[in-house]
């Protein structure tokens, strides 16, 4: 009897396991879908007579990331996004939305014109990474990164980011140091690639789906992490088998976001979102009788211990 | 991308030990007394090969006697993914801890560099590759918020494989709120000086590190957002042999300069006088005054004075290792 309870306890710990493990996986396979739609089909859905505006105004105009100018419901708005291909060519000229130094200046640049008059932003993220060639490395590609992001963090207008296929890495959080962290039902948001993570901590990039599952990169454990703000529906199966009715859904959650943060005042909502952002983490501070734990959500009922 | 893939190749280059006998350098392979090493500061006297240091090391031979009193050493670490590769995320930190005898991969306090006072953060590549998770993101936040509401100056020594994956997209976060952090300090008006020592990589340098008002290097660092193999694997690009060398980014055009270890006690307290715009009474007063929080504000003028004051006595020289202010002085 406490044999067979073992037992079974053990079947379903496996399965609970492979589960998860298919979950993770499953959800990186869909984001990078070829089909699912990308930035410039969301703008094409979302933003009305928008205007593409180009260049870093510095040396070069980067295809990964693209911006410009549109109406979203009667309201003007600057919309920044990565761009990946869809056929092979589209890919080569985007560069699969893998953006270099420029990409990010042109971001940069784009953010002050927001700025300077006062026009919301809204953000798409969908990158497996920042571009990782010598060329980038040498044009200042950290930087650029770091300097994005603090642009970001000093803007006076709402900025809402969407996650709306591969979040990879810095490079997809230099255009994420928003108000609002949107994420698609099927869009995966980490630190690094689940086969980054396997070839360097498995030593084996096949290891990828068990990598998968350790970084928790769905929009829902994400949610539970405190990381984003909300979960934006997809149709069945995910965005690519409608993307009419996925951009509907976006619309709307801009819309309902964007509500909720033209309401707050600008130095407010400045603070507000360098406070989003500090709250960031996990820890706890020995000293303090009762663990102050910051933004850990209740992944499991163990508790959790210091080390 | 990024992150730790290309360190372990490199020489590990364990810092002189004392009393360790029959060391070569590693780098020119010249035999040199141990002792002259470690009082050259871990430098090979013949060919100023630069070895990796560990935190407390750093954080020694840059503060006068006395000179430094560590906080927030309380932060511990916590497994919010419950994350396992090979090894579980709490035996990895366990191991790192007992390799290192610190708690995480940074160590932050109230400094004083050459009679300066400040707010110095060091880190420390032995600790899990310097990874960036939590309580480095976190330590860095409370010590850009002290010198914000100080109105003291931070000083960064940066060393890094990148973010820590075992905190999966918590550690990719700690780009962002330490970049916020930079922001706060740049609000408050207050100086940033961030060295980067070998090798600072990842999310480190596309994070607050290179957001620093002054960002200086040691020589031969290794600097680069993505790694060599990364970039081979990707691109298929052949690499120069300097790629991402700290001279080779200094003719770039991406750091200030590069600092030997010998000389970077005394181009920091330089670089936080001029910052400081001399310190006259005047800049003082309007850096408090534009410093968010009153909290602490008179007192810490009072200990500014006190600090000027000893420092008059004493302006140029690089001075001994004597405290002209003790910890208690700036103990808020």
């Amino acid at each position: 009897m406490g044999e067979e309870i073992e037992r079974l306890t053990s079947r379903l710990k496996t399965l609970r396991h492979e589960k998860r493990r298919h979950d993770a996986w499953l959800t990186v396979q869909i984001a990078r879908e070829k089909d699912r739609p990308r930035t410039r089909d969301y703008i094409a859905l979302l933003i009305e007579g928008f205007e593409e505006l180009k260049g870093d105004r510095l040396r070069a105009d980067d295809p990964a990331i693209v911006g410009g100018l549109g109406w979203f419901g009667g309201q003007a708005v600057v919309v920044i996004g990565h761009q990946k291909g869809r056929t092979f060519d589209e890919q080569q000229v985007h560069n699969f939305g893998m953006a270099r130094p420029e990409g990010y200046r042109k971001a940069q640049r784009l953010f002050r014109l927001a700025e300077r008059h006062k026009l919301p932003i809204f953000t798409f993220v969908d990158t497996p990474g920042a571009y990782p060639g010598i060329a980038a490395e040498e044009g200042g590609q950290a930087r650029a990164i770091a300097e994005t992001m603090r642009n970001m963090a000093r803007l006076s207008v709402p900025v809402i980011a969407t996650v709306i296929g591969e979040g990879g890495s810095g490079g997809a959080l230099a255009l994420a140091l928003a108000d609002r962290v949107l994420m698609q039902e099927n869009a995966t948001y980490s630190v690094i690639s689940p086969e980054g993570c396997a070839a360097i901590l498995w030593r084996d990039a096949e290891f990828a789906p068990e990598a998968a599952e350790a970084l928790r990169p769905t929009a829902s454990q994400l949610l539970a992490l405190n990381v984003i703000e909300r979960v934006v529906k997809e149709p069945r199966g995910g965005a690519q088998n409608n993307p009419v009715h996925a951009a509907n859904e976006l619309r709307q959650a801009l819309r309902e976001t964007l509500a909720e943060l033209v309401a707050i005042d600008p130095a407010a909502r400045r603070a507000q979102r360098r406070e989003r952002f500090r709250k960031l983490g996990a820890f706890s501070e020995g000293s303090v009788a009762g663990a102050v734990i910051n933004a850990l959500p209740s992944l499991s009922p163990r508790p959790q211990r210091d080390f | 991308m990024s992150v730790t893939v290309e360190i372990g190749r490199r020489d590990d280059r364990p810092p002189v030990p004392p009393g360790g006998a029959g060391w070569s350098c590693p780098k020119c392979h010249q035999p040199a007394d141990p002792a002259a090493v470690r009082a050259n500061l871990q430098v090979c006297p013949a060919c100023g090969y630069h070895l990796r240091i560990g935190a407390r090391e750093r954080i020694a031979q840059l503060v006068d006697q006395g000179g430094f009193r560590e906080r927030w050493a309380a932060l511990k670490t916590l497994d919010p993914l419950e994350f396992t590769d090979l090894e579980t995320y709490p035996e990895r930190l366990r191991e790192a801890q007992a390799k290192t005898g610190l708690t995480e991969a940074i160590v932050a306090g109230t400094a004083t560099i050459a009679s300066v006072q400040c707010v110095l953060a060091v880190m420390d590549f032995g600790f899990m590759g310097g990874s960036m998770g939590s309580v480095v993101g976190e330590k860095l936040w409370r010590a850009a918020e002290m010198a914000a509401t100080e109105g003291l100056p931070l000083v960064a020594v940066c060393t890094s494989g990148g973010a820590r994956m075992q905190e999966g997209i918590l550690s990719l976060m700690q780009m962002a709120k330490t970049t916020c952090a930079v922001d706060v300090i740049n609000e408050a008006g207050v100086p940033f000086v961030a060295v980067l020592a070998d090798p600072c990589t990842g999310g480190v340098v596309a994070s607050f590190a290179t957001l620093a008002d002054i960002c200086v290097a040691e020589p031969g660092a290794l600097l680069y957002f993505s790694g060599p193999r990364v970039i081979a694997e990707t691109t298929k690009e052949e690499l120069p042999a300097d790629f991402g060398t700290a001279e080779r980014n200094l003719a770039l055009g991406h750091l200030d300069a590069v600092v030997a270890r010998t000389e970077l006690r005394d181009k920091l307290a330089n670089y936080l006088r001029l910052l400081e715009g001399g310190g006259t009474p005047e800049r003082i007063r309007a850096r408090r005054a534009r410093s968010r929080s009153p909290r602490g504000l008179v007192d810490a003028a009072a200990r500014r004075a006190k600090a000027l004051a000893a420092h008059a006595r004493r302006p140029f020289g690089r001075g001994d290792r004597e405290a002209d202010v003790t910890p208690q002085d700036f103990e808020a």
